[in-house]
């Protein structure tokens, strides 16, 4: 089974970068765009198992690892077969 | 007296952090590989600069998980002293030892320069041989130095006296032009609540030779040599 993880920086979090790529769309022409925030998407590759298992796991491994609450958010989704 | 140094795999200041103790203040000084476990015989932990695991994923997120930080944080919880130095500070805000966060710059440079920093906590076992309000000149080199906390956790640091140094201007002011990074309240280098553990963005080991221009860092590891020669604070 495959997961997707999408980790993003919490509200009120300064994001140099994602205003960069907004002054880079600007420069472009793109003057409909108000704001930018950049995040991750981590792709994850499992073991089949229960979804209800899963979600748990991957819980877990977002709080452990793949994120850092003080800074970023995450929620994921998982996908069937 | 012993000093371990702890190198990760993408670690690039432990040599000057060893040579500093070895070769300066010829104190008796290992280099420690991360998958060590056993650190009891050492007094100090070092957690050099550098990019452990290349910073994947986050500054410090990996190293974090390294064999050696579980006993880092036993040796910490000990009582024993921990510095983490740049991407140090960075991995024990993950692990934990400190809190708060590093975040990108807020002008999205990697900067390398000398920055003045005020020490604005002189009563720890890294900092008692300044003066409070003490003005010194302390290379930073980093891309992620920007020190995030949110307002509960602040008011618990100044509350608790863990902010260690700041950015400040030559004469000491603390200004948002002398902040470099975004840094909250110029924070550059903060304590644990009982004082044994310190983080900080700015190298002190890479200003402690007159040689190489500069020695304000030297300082730091004066005053902790002399805290542990003396086993207690004056």
């Amino acid at each position: 089974m495959k997961a997707v993880v999408y980790v993003t920086l919490k509200k009120g979090i300064s994001d140099p970068q994602g205003n960069a790529v907004k002054e880079a769309l600007d420069s472009l022409g793109y003057r409909e765009v108000n704001k930018v925030r950049i995040g991750k998407i981590i792709e994850l590759e499992l073991e089949d198992m229960d979804k209800e298992e899963a979600e748990i796991k991957i819980k877990e491994m977002c709080e452990k690892l793949l994120a850092n609450t003080v800074m970023e958010k995450y929620s994921f989704e998982i996908l069937e077969g | 007296m012993k000093f371990g140094v702890v190198v990760f795999p993408g670690s690039n200041c432990d040599i000057d952090c060893y040579k500093v103790l070895s070769n300066v203040l010829k104190k008796d000084v290992d280099y420690v590989w991360h998958d060590t476990e056993n650190i009891e015989k050492y007094d100090v932990i070092i957690l050099p600069g550098g990019f452990s695991y290349g910073d994947y994923l986050r500054c410090g997120a990996i190293a974090r998980f390294s064999k050696i930080m579980d006993s880092v944080v036993k040796h910490a919880n000990k009582g024993k002293l921990v510095i983490g130095i740049c991407n140090g500070f960075q991995i024990l805000t993950e692990v934990g030892l400190l809190p708060g966060a590093l975040i990108r710059n807020n002008n999205l440079k990697f900067i390398c320069k000398t920055v003045p920093i005020r020490v604005e906590n002189n009563t720890t076992p890294f900092t008692l041989n300044c003066e409070k309000g003490q003005v010194i000149n302390i290379p930073i080199a980093h891309g992620e130095g920007n020190y995030f906390i949110d307002e509960e956790g602040l008011a618990q640091l100044e509350k608790n006296n863990q902010i260690v140094f700041r950015y400040c201007s030559e004469e000491g002011l603390i200004d948002e032009k002398s902040n470099p990074n975004g840094s909250v309240k110029n924070i550059a280098g903060i304590c644990n609540k009982a004082g044994n553990v310190l983080g900080m963005m700015p190298h002190p080991e890479r200003a402690s030779e007159l040689l190489l221009g500069n020695e304000d860092g030297l300082i730091l590891f004066k005053s902790i040599i002399d805290y542990l020669e003396r086993g207690h604070f004056e």
